[in-house]
């Protein structure tokens, strides 16, 4: 066998190697594209949710009129944000439901009224699995970037035109007398 | 929900992770959910009917000590057939960086893929060497779960990313109703755990126990858990080893009894906590706990509220605290009080309801498991490539 050939051959070799290894890693990029996407649906999910059982809430007439306006208002510009708008529009509602349910007697008290166990149960539940979804979303940008971020993905842009992946950052520390529990 | 849970340490070994598993797989089956337990087992042991074993693990040096693992062709294919016959909507895997059941199925998997990350251990040689391929495992993990704020931040520390804390379980009504044994009552301290193995701490209570008979002669010192007897004993002055009464192993009813009839229980352990399961069933049975400040007991603690803690390795501020709570029933009676309160959060009724939540949030955008096909058969990767 003349020796170009044998060099021929080996380049084949590495090259058919390089690509498989590419195409491994487009893969893996897939997939954690995959799983940002339900992780993002599943976040949006648990925030409709928790708007929604605030805006019943507020609108049931169970609560003061005063936390009423101010709960119902929080809740209505959460579900309306646009895109941009979101994050902050979320945090203000995190921060009105801390307001209206500071004190234990206030979630007594919607648990007293008719269907009101129910609710206090729905709140209690949305307000726990909203930071439990962002931390998952999160989770999954973050390993998405890191392995975006490597020169192999950037130099053969095995990311296609995806976009890159924000993190959603709000504040969603959940009123303490309704959680019952430290974070 | 049909829910497969993988188990990376044997099941004929007792253990903390094999105990919290079986709890949570009991606790979804009375829920009425569908469960599986992939397991090491031997094929002999008697398992519950919801366990499935994934053959024999094997003895091999791991991380400074021998560890039972289960790896390599055979382990592998069982995981797939299990995964292949489970048919799960999300599977939960313990302990996902051992490499043994946990990391081959993270490997084997696609889908909804939740991981408990139990222990805090120091990241090790092998883990930094791994890391890349470790990566491309924990990748698929949608959501992860650590078991206190402490483990969580080893993780975050290690591994990069994020994770909630949901603690781990304990039965409070099965302690809170178990019916104390007189014999094990009147000014005893009660000590579960390892003799033999110095982190659980034996050594440094043995060291503050001559000062605190010096103050209450009467006190007794009761300890259950497997060692030699005799060498423990050994620190301790002569006339004082009648003050020491072991136990030996006991059963789950009588640890629950034994905890509801101590006047304090004690937790002097040196290190290597990653939650300290034993201090919640002490509160639980309302034992006062005193306990050394680790950051794991610390937190469980609720930062010194729900029970006391003492400098780690300090004998004579064991000592001081021991008396000082002996002799104040009033004291203990509020440790007592606040202890039953904060238990709540630990019981399974909670921490059970919270992990099924992470299930429904990570099954919320997605499909069911499956074994992951595409990055086995060298075809596959190549009709990736034409992609």
């Amino acid at each position: 066998m003349p020796p170009v050939t044998a060099t021929l051959i080996w380049i084949l070799v590495a090259l058919v190697v390089i690509g498989l290894y590419l195409s491994w890693t487009a893969g893996r990029l897939d997939r954690l594209h995959a799983r940002i996407d339900a992780a993002r649906a599943a976040l949006d999910a648990q925030l409709l949710r928790r708007a929604s059982v605030a805006q019943e809430l507020a609108t049931s007439g169970v609560l003061d009129p005063a936390a009423s306006i101010v709960l119902y208002e929080a809740a209505h510009a959460a579900r309306q944000a646009v895109e941009e708008q979101r994050e902050v529009a979320e945090s203000e509602l995190s921060q009105a439901l801390r307001a209206v349910f500071a004190e234990a007697q206030q979630v007594d008290a919607v648990r007293e009224a008719p269907g009101g166990e129910e609710a206090a149960l729905e709140l209690a539940e949305a307000v726990r699995r909203v930071p439990m979804a962002r931390r998952f979303h999160n989770d999954a940008v973050r390993a998405a970037r890191a392995l975006r971020r490597h020169r192999k993905v950037r130099w053969f842009r095995l990311a296609g035109h995806a976009p890159f992946p924000m993190a959603f950052e709000m504040d969603d520390e959940p009123p303490a007398a309704l959680t019952g529990r430290a974070a | 929900m049909r829910i497969g849970i993988v188990c990376p340490y044997s099941w004929d070994v007792p253990g903390g992770v094999q105990f919290h598993i079986r709890d949570l797989a009991e606790y979804f089956i009375r829920l009425g959910h569908e469960v599986s337990v992939l397991a090491p087992a031997d094929d002999d042991t008697p398992l519950p009917p919801y366990v499935v074993s994934a053959g024999r693990a094997v003895p091999v040096p791991y991380n400074g000590s021998v560890a039972r693992l289960n790896f390599g062709f055979l382990s592998a294919a069982r995981v797939r057939r299990w995964l292949h016959e489970g048919a799960f909507d999300v599977i939960h895997i313990h302990e996902p960086t051992s490499p043994s059941l946990g990391l081959l199925t993270c490997w084997a998997a696609e889908g909804p893929i939740v991981a408990t990350f139990h222990t805090s251990n120091p990241r090790s040689r092998a883990m930094i060497a791994a890391y890349a391929i470790l990566q491309a495992a924990l990748e698929k993990i949608s959501a992860r779960i650590a078991v206190s704020e402490y483990a969580r931040r080893t993780l975050v520390e290690h591994l990069g990313g994020d994770a909630v804390v949901i603690p781990n379980g304990v039965d409070v009504d099965f302690f809170a109703g178990a019916e104390p044994n007189p014999e094990w009552q009147g000014d005893t301290i009660g000590f579960i755990g390892r003799i033999d193995e110095p982190r659980k701490g034996l050594p440094v209570l043995m060291k503050a126990l001559p000062k605190i008979l010096a103050a209450r002669p009467r006190t007794r010192l009761l300890v259950a858990g497997r060692g030699d007897e005799k060498e423990a004993v050994e620190s301790l002055p002569r006339e004082l080893h009648a003050r020491v009464e072991f136990l030996g192993m006991i059963s789950d009813e009588d640890k629950a009894r034994f905890l509801r009839s101590v006047d304090l229980y004690v937790a002097p352990n040196t290190g290597g906590e990653s939650f300290g399961i034993i201090l919640v069933e002490a509160m639980s049975a309302g034992a006062p706990v005193l306990a050394s400040d680790l950051d794991a007991f610390a937190q469980v603690l609720d930062r010194g509220a729900a029970g006391e803690l003492f400098p780690n390795e300090d004998a004579d501020a064991l000592a001081e605290a021991a008396v000082r709570l002996l002799e104040d029933p009033e004291r203990r009676a509020k440790l007592r009080e606040h202890g039953s309160a904060h238990v709540r959060r630990f019981d399974w009724s909670t921490v059970g309801a919270d992990i099924l939540s992470v299930y429904e949030t990570v099954t919320a955008g997605a499909a069911a498991v499956a074994a992951d096909d595409r990055t086995t058969g060298l075809r596959a990767r190549f009709g990736l490539a034409r992609d």
